[in-house]
């Protein structure tokens, strides 16, 4: 059996055993190899789509390095966010504070690439020295006569989730800034999409085939002017409920705009986003071409799909991912190719999430919060499984075990949202698990089997 | 054009960096840590860095790479992390069990000032550390050097901790400190070693750890890596052979300081000449003869040097990168008649310039060579827009310029997050410099084929 630090044990539960009482939303213990990343880092997976702002960093030079490029948020324009700004804070910065040199870098930066508005992430040591960040960008705001919006992301302050929270934020300062006539009645803001492998343009595409104006991507492919008019749109869809869910809310508190909560990955989840919303705006002609849409492209893929599900049923799956909805569409999605997931975790997943998963899931499957590698791979081992889908600290943990592998995260190559994400998430899946090198790896077995 | 922003015009800039060439220290430290057997790297400060580095070195390569943070929180901003660093001492030891925690901080827990030996003895003190387990530690602000401090820090931190020169007597074998190179060439330095029957310890030593043979069962500790008897050893050995002044050097001048081992400090044996070095070196030391076999390899890395001369004469070079590998780098290309007319380091040194200008000093090119604050991927764009390249040698981060100015790349140095090949093959000794010519080779020529009128394309070349 796996070995679980004490701390840990209400963070784990195992389908038919017990009672339901799932702890998550902890603070990941000292000592370990958690696979949680730090505020900063949530804002900047949030805000960097934003293809014509301008990034800044604040802090030393590690946290924008590592930050540089590394997940492809795709943009039909400008690729102004795919560069990487820092102030490069030195040692005689930490000691006199930084603020000279961040509005000197500002003033540059602005003057140099014109951009339509201008992030500035705080980091941790930023917190620590005590630099006036609002008010460097309020004097640089004024001077140049460019939005500049502090982003409060030290990462000492939360998890991902809280950089989500100072994101939205951020965004909730543009949001209303410009005017918002002209905007059709059937309208939305796609919210919670960042545009990995060109996902927004299927789903606008789907929405746009259905007579649904779109004004804003929140934040894929996102530009600074849409989001200054968002809350002109009658309906907000959001996805990815952790990150944006924020912004949702105060968008209906302030313009009483109300919001969906939808996911476009598995041919169930992607049609219901679709149903909603011409549902929200009761318009039978909107259904009707929505189900249109769902019947042409469902019988575009299935054949296809149906060709690798023989091939897939019965198989094992194991998911651990950052979102716990991603996990609830994820283990739908596994269904329909006939796969059975045995193992279901995510970084940032709340009770009620854990028990959705749990009504969702087979017994014995297993639900984990905050993992590890250690009890990752413990789990894996004793499950037996053909497929591992995760992110990249996930991929070689699967390698390691001769497993299939699948990036449901950042580092994913093609769309797997929409309908045609849908297949090909199915030719992925269908490939690693079929892949012939698993002949020449010896499988760790699952532990009941290995007792016979 | 991803990089259509860039301005030809070079100003001088007051602060800022654009598309850095260094990253931080810990993300170093954790690498030399790994190269120790039975080690987990720590990092001292919130969760957000360690993931952050370790997702990198995953991505560069493509193992998992183990470490644990002591997940900072508000509190420990304020208070300072002693109680975060103590419990997650306990929590390793109990959960993963190493035989050693190598704990570096952060620019956060620099910042607060916490006192880290002072911790581990508080630890120490309150039986947190079991029996025949260690601890060792380094600082590593990142506000201070770059990754390649950090790593050259916690390669000292190695001595420190470890070398003994307890027999009293000189024991028969030389240390050797590979600085940061990749698993593979630790690989080949040891074998080349192997080769003239020296006995080494080197250290660090990441293969066997981070280019682990697929088993089939995940080993948290693979077995490879330097064991810490054999550090203890350090001590006693003839002398230190450090390659790589930035990386190496500190250890090895340490090492002498600590327990009378003479060093030699060599540049990295990249490239036909500074090989000889190596070489030569350890001949000197131990009074050995180079065997045949040595002297073959580098009779066909010197066959392959004239045979293809023509294809490398006078091309312009565009290198970045860190510094031991760009001054060993860079007299290799004179060596091929090539000209390394821009050198980008973020890397802070007024030493790397020296170094540079020893190589290139005497070449009939002029060269633009920046190392440290506004020493970018930036300032290199704009140099190759005011005058082109013909070849550009570097990380992944070059891919950019190669694409928008359709320069060809040839990946070499950290990281590379997008090509396999450099955590197995080499690049040191005289077959890493066959595999370097190689890597060079085919890229100007298949751009040749590539661009040349049809009625110049050649079968043979
Ligand atoms: S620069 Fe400092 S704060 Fe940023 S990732 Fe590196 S260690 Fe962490
Ligand atoms: S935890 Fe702080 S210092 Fe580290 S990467 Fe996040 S913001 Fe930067």
């Amino acid at each position: 059996m796996v070995r679980i630090l004490d701390e840990r044990r209400q963070q784990v539960y195992r389908k038919g055993q017990g009672s339901f009482n799932m702890t998550c939303e902890k603070k990941s213990l000292a000592g370990a190899v958690s696979q949680r990343a730090c505020v900063f880092c949530g804002s900047r997976v949030v805000l960097y789509p934003i293809a014509d702002a301008l990034h800044l960093v604040h802090g030393p030079i590690g946290c924008a390095a590592y930050t540089w490029d590394i997940r492809g948020a795709l943009s039909s324009g400008p690729q102004l966010h795919r560069l990487s700004f820092s102030t490069d804070l030195r040692e005689m910065d930490v000691i006199q504070g930084g603020e000279k040199k961040l509005y000197n870098s500002l003033v540059e930066l602005i003057d140099e690439y014109q951009p339509k508005a201008a992030f500035v992430y705080a980091t941790c040591i930023v917190g620590l020295i005590g630099d006036d960040v609002d008010a460097i960008c309020r004097k640089v705001s004024s001077e140049k006569n460019i939005t500049v919006l502090p982003v409060h992301s030290e990462g000492f302050c939360g998890s991902k989730k809280e950089g989500y929270r100072a994101a939205c934020d951020a965004l909730y300062k543009l949001v209303g800034t410009a005017p918002a006539d002209g905007v059709s009645r059937h309208s939305i803001n796609i919210m919670g999409d960042f545009n990995l492998a060109g996902e927004i343009w299927l789903i606008r595409e789907y929405y746009n085939r259905m007579g649904v104006e779109v004004v804003a991507n929140i934040t894929g492919d996102g530009r600074v002017a849409d989001i200054r008019r968002m809350h002109a749109a009658s309906l907000n869809v959001v996805q990815c409920s952790g990150s944006i869910i924020h912004l949702a809310r105060k968008l209906e508190e302030k313009y009483g705009r109300p919001y969906i909560r939808v996911s476009y990955f598995g041919i169930e989840d992607m049609a219901k986003a679709l149903y909603d919303v011409a549902e929200f705006f009761d318009d039978p002609v909107m259904m009707e071409k929505a189900e249109q849409i769902v019947r042409s492209e469902v019988a575009a893929i299935m054949p296809e799909i149906r060709r690798y599900r023989k091939d897939l049923v019965g198989r094992k799956a194991a998911v651990y991912v950052g979102g716990a909805f991603k996990a609830f569409s994820l283990v739908r999605a596994l269904r329909l190719l006939g796969m059975r997931t045995v193992l279901v975790g995510s970084q940032t997943g709340n009770q009620d999430d854990y028990r959705q998963l749990r009504d969702m899931c087979d017994a014995g499957t297993i639900i984990v919060d905050d993992s590890n590698p250690l009890e990752l791979c413990g789990f894996l081992k004793e499950k037996g499984c053909d497929i591992f889908i995760g992110g990249v600290k996930e991929r070689p943990i699967a390698y390691k075990l001769g497993l299939g592998f699948c990036d449901h995260n950042h580092e994913r190559k093609q769309a797997l949202a929409g309908f045609t994400g849908m297949l090909n998430f199915a030719r992925e899946v269908y490939a690693t698990v079929t892949s012939p090198v698993w002949q020449f790896v010896r499988r760790p077995q699952p532990a009941q089997e290995n007792k016979k | 054009m991803l990089l259509r922003h860039t301005s030809s015009e070079v100003q001088q800039r007051g602060a800022l960096t654009i598309n850095p060439a260094k990253t931080c220290q810990p993300i170093g430290a954790m690498y030399a840590a790994l190269g120790i057997h039975g080690c987990m790297p720590h990092s001292h400060g919130s969760q957000g860095c360690c993931a952050y580095h370790r997702s990198a070195l995953t991505r560069h390569y493509k193992e998992p790479a183990m470490a644990t943070t002591s997940s900072f929180t508000e509190g420990a901003s304020v208070f300072g992390g002693q109680a975060n660093l103590v419990a997650a001492i306990n929590n390793i030891f109990t959960i993963y069990n190493p035989d050693i925690i190598a704990v570096h901080t952060t620019c956060l827990s620099e910042t607060i000032g916490d006192d880290i030996p002072q911790i581990i003895q508080r630890a120490e003190s309150d039986g947190k550390i079991p029996e025949g387990k260690l601890l060792i530690h380094c600082n590593t602000p990142s506000y201070v050097g770059s990754h390649v401090t950090g790593f050259a820090n916690m390669v000292k931190s190695m001595v420190t901790y470890f070398s003994e020169s307890g027999s009293g007597k000189k024991l028969n074998q030389v240390n050797i400190i590979p600085g940061w190179v990749e698993p593979a060439d630790m690989r080949e330095i040891k074998r080349l070693c192997g080769e003239m029957g020296v006995k080494t310890v080197i250290f660090p030593d990441t293969s066997g750890v981070l280019d682990v043979a697929m088993t089939g069962k995940a080993e948290h500790f693979p077995k490879g890596g330097v064991t810490v008897e054999a550090l203890k050893t350090t001590g006693d050995s003839k002398a230190t052979i450090a390659l790589g002044e930035v990386t190496s050097g500190p250890a090895a001048k340490a090492l002498d300081v600590k327990c009378n081992v003479p060093c030699e400090i060599l540049d990295l044996p990249i490239g036909l000449a500074a090989t000889d070095r190596f070489i030569d070196t350890l001949r000197k030391i131990l009074h050995i003869e180079v065997p045949e076999t040595v002297t073959e390899q580098r009779g066909r890395l010197l066959d392959m040097i004239m045979d293809t001369q023509q294809y490398t004469y006078k091309k312009r070079v565009a290198l970045w990168g860190d510094p031991d590998q760009l001054v060993a780098l860079a007299e290799f290309l004179v060596l091929l008649d090539m000209e390394p007319v821009y050198i980008v380091t973020g890397t802070p040194g007024k030493n790397f310039l020296k170094r540079i200008e020893k190589v290139i000093g005497n070449c009939a090119f002029k060269a633009e060579v920046k190392a440290g604050a506004g020493a970018d991927m930036y300032l290199m764009h704009q140099w190759i827009k005011n005058e082109k390249v013909d070849l550009l040698i570097g990380n992944t981060y070059g891919k950019y310029i190669s694409r928008d100015e359709d320069i060809p790349l040839v990946r070499f140095g950290f990281p590379i997050f997008d090509r396999v090949g450099h955590q197995y093959f080499p690049t040191v000794g005289y077959r890493g410099g066959m595999r370097l010519l190689e890597m060079i080779l085919n890229v100007l020529l298949d751009r040749q084929d590539r661009d040349c009128p049809e009625e110049s394309f050649e079968l043979v070349m």
